[in-house]
């Protein structure tokens, strides 16, 4: 028995988003009593950070404390409209539109600040702390909360703002079957390495080097995670998971969590990151997100770092030891790609 | 059918409840106390999800028949902080990113302090050991680990 090891690159293009029908995202932003924002949203946030990161990006607009923003994603029957958090979306289409609502609600917050002030709207500047003075003299002041409550109780304001980004649909050249179906593109490359034991034909993915662009990092530590979890979702996937390892035939599929079996914390593979920063030009601050594609790469990786290490090119997913077994005994034996 | 009194200790606090008969303490927990923090993941002891202490053990909410707690310390990831203070352990896992969607976390959560509970000072391997039966769908696992040694004052080396 021998242990082969064998590398494996993959690269991806992956589209942001999507207009087959349109990709309309709506977000609404309000003002409470207490100067506090709310940003209303029919995203959904699943643990990848729709909230954190649009209220990241309503605070920045609005140029108020993070800790002054709530993102409510509760109900998308009464929430504005949204496509959904699907297609890497999320921070590209919804952050676009939360700028869209904070700075209409914005502008609102500056006229009422300016009519207590008795200023003129334009010479307001925030300073992010809570408070909003005339440029230059940071004394000529008033807090947003006081700002809020001059518009709700006394000028009869609503500090409020309404954002949409639309990608509107794009027809389909009949002559040629041209589209343009995506606006941006986020990017990746990774090299793999795996073990495969040509006795038993298990592979193990040993480490993951790679390579992701993603526009900006807008949260750098939630980037982080999506993309160390998506890996191992990607590896877990090539390697691991199926619910018809006989497809079609329905034989043997898992009808539980004993035997649709994933990577636990005792198989995981060393994966180092780079993040590449290219702020997007159309993208909310410049950032795209990493979504699906922190997964999608490494499958091909894997595959193709089986066949650099025992010769044996899988076309059907997941590697498993029967397949690799298969191609072994059709190829009369393993044959690293390295010794050739 | 007749319900069956049951007089425990949940989180610290002595507690009296009737259980179904039959009934297992996930549902317990949840339905009859109205304790949300062991989640239901899939009801046959395959995910830990549904994580518990029971005089210091971890078992399987799901798996544990609710009559059977009589008399017994029974701990939840709700019983971790206190009050507004929370575990060094949660801590740890929003520190390091350990949690996207949450619902492994309480799982993982309880397994973790009863790790540290009666070793303080484990290796990766020993982390590693104790969080085998929690599944987790979103992580990758790496960040809990961190989490967890890093309470454990080590450095999360591979
Ligand atoms: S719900 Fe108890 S182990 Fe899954
Ligand atoms: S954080 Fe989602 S299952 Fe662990």
């Amino acid at each position: 028995m021998t242990r082969h090891t064998g590398r494996g690159f993959a690269a991806i293009n992956y589209p942001i988003g999507m207009n087959l029908g349109g990709d309309p995202s709506q977000a609404l932003v309000h003002s409470n009593p207490d100067g506090k924002f709310t940003v209303a949203l029919s995203a959904i946030d699943l643990g990848q950070g729709m909230k954190s990161v649009t209220r990241q990006i309503a605070a920045e607009t609005l140029g108020v404390p993070i800790a002054d923003v709530y993102v409510d994603t509760a109900d998308s029957d009464t929430g504005p409209h949204d496509m959904g958090s699907f297609a890497s979306r999320g921070t590209h289409r919804m952050g676009n539109a939360v700028i869209e609502a904070s700075l209409e609600a914005r502008s609102v917050m500056l006229e009422a600040a300016a009519e207590e002030l008795e200023v003129d709207a334009g010479d307001l500047v925030t300073d992010g702390q809570g408070n909003i003075h005339v440029r230059g003299a940071p004394s000529r002041s008033i807090t947003t909360m006081a700002a809020a409550q001059a518009a709700q109780f006394k000028q009869g304001r609503t500090i409020a703002g309404r954002g949409i980004f639309l990608v509107p649909l794009s027809d389909v050249d009949p002559e040629t079957g041209e589209m343009s179906p995506v606006t941006t593109f986020a990017h990746a490359a990774l090299v793999v390495e795996v073990t495969v034991d040509d006795e038993t034909g298990e592979v193990e993915v040993v480490d993951i080097q790679s390579a992701y662009e993603v526009g900006r990092a807008l949260n750098p530590g939630l980037v982080e995670q999506q993309l160390r979890g998506g890996a191992w979702m990607g590896m877990s996937h090539a390697a691991w998971e199926t619910t018809e390892p006989y497809y079609p035939a329905r034989d043997h599929g898992p009808v539980d969590f004993n035997h649709y079996v994933m990577p636990g914390p005792g198989d995981l593979a060393t994966h180092h990151i780079s993040v590449l920063e290219r702020p997007a030009e159309d993208g909310p601050y410049g950032g795209k997100g990493p979504g699906e594609m922190c997964a999608n790469p490494v499958l091909p990786a894997v595959v193709n770092a089986v066949y650099d290490a025992v010769g044996v090119r899988i076309d059907a997913l997941p590697v498993t030891p029967e397949k690799v077994l298969r191609g072994l005994q059709a190829n009369g034996g393993a044959r690293p790609r390295q010794a050739l | 059918m007749a319900k069956i009194p049951v007089t425990f200790t949940h989180n610290g606090t002595d507690r009296a409840a009737f259980a179904d008969p039959g009934q297992n303490l996930l549902e317990f927990l949840r339905r009859g106390l109205g304790d949300l923090s062991p989640k239901y993941g899939c009801g046959q002891g395959a995910c830990g999800a549904c994580t518990v202490t029971i005089d210091g053990q971890t078992q399987l909410a799901c798996l544990v028949l609710a009559e059977t707690v009589q008399g017994r310390d029974v701990r939840t990831a709700a019983g971790l902080a206190d009050g507004a203070t929370l575990d060094p352990l949660q801590e740890a896992f929003m520190d390091h990113f350990a949690a996207q969607c949450g619902y492994c976390t309480p799982g993982m959560l309880v397994s973790a302090r009863a790790l540290l509970d009666t070793n303080p000072t484990p290796t990766r391997e020993e982390v590693i050991e104790a969080i085998s039966g929690n599944l987790c769908r979103c992580t990758g696992y790496e960040p809990i680990i961190e989490a967890i040694l890093s309470v454990a004052g080590r450095r999360a080396t591979a």
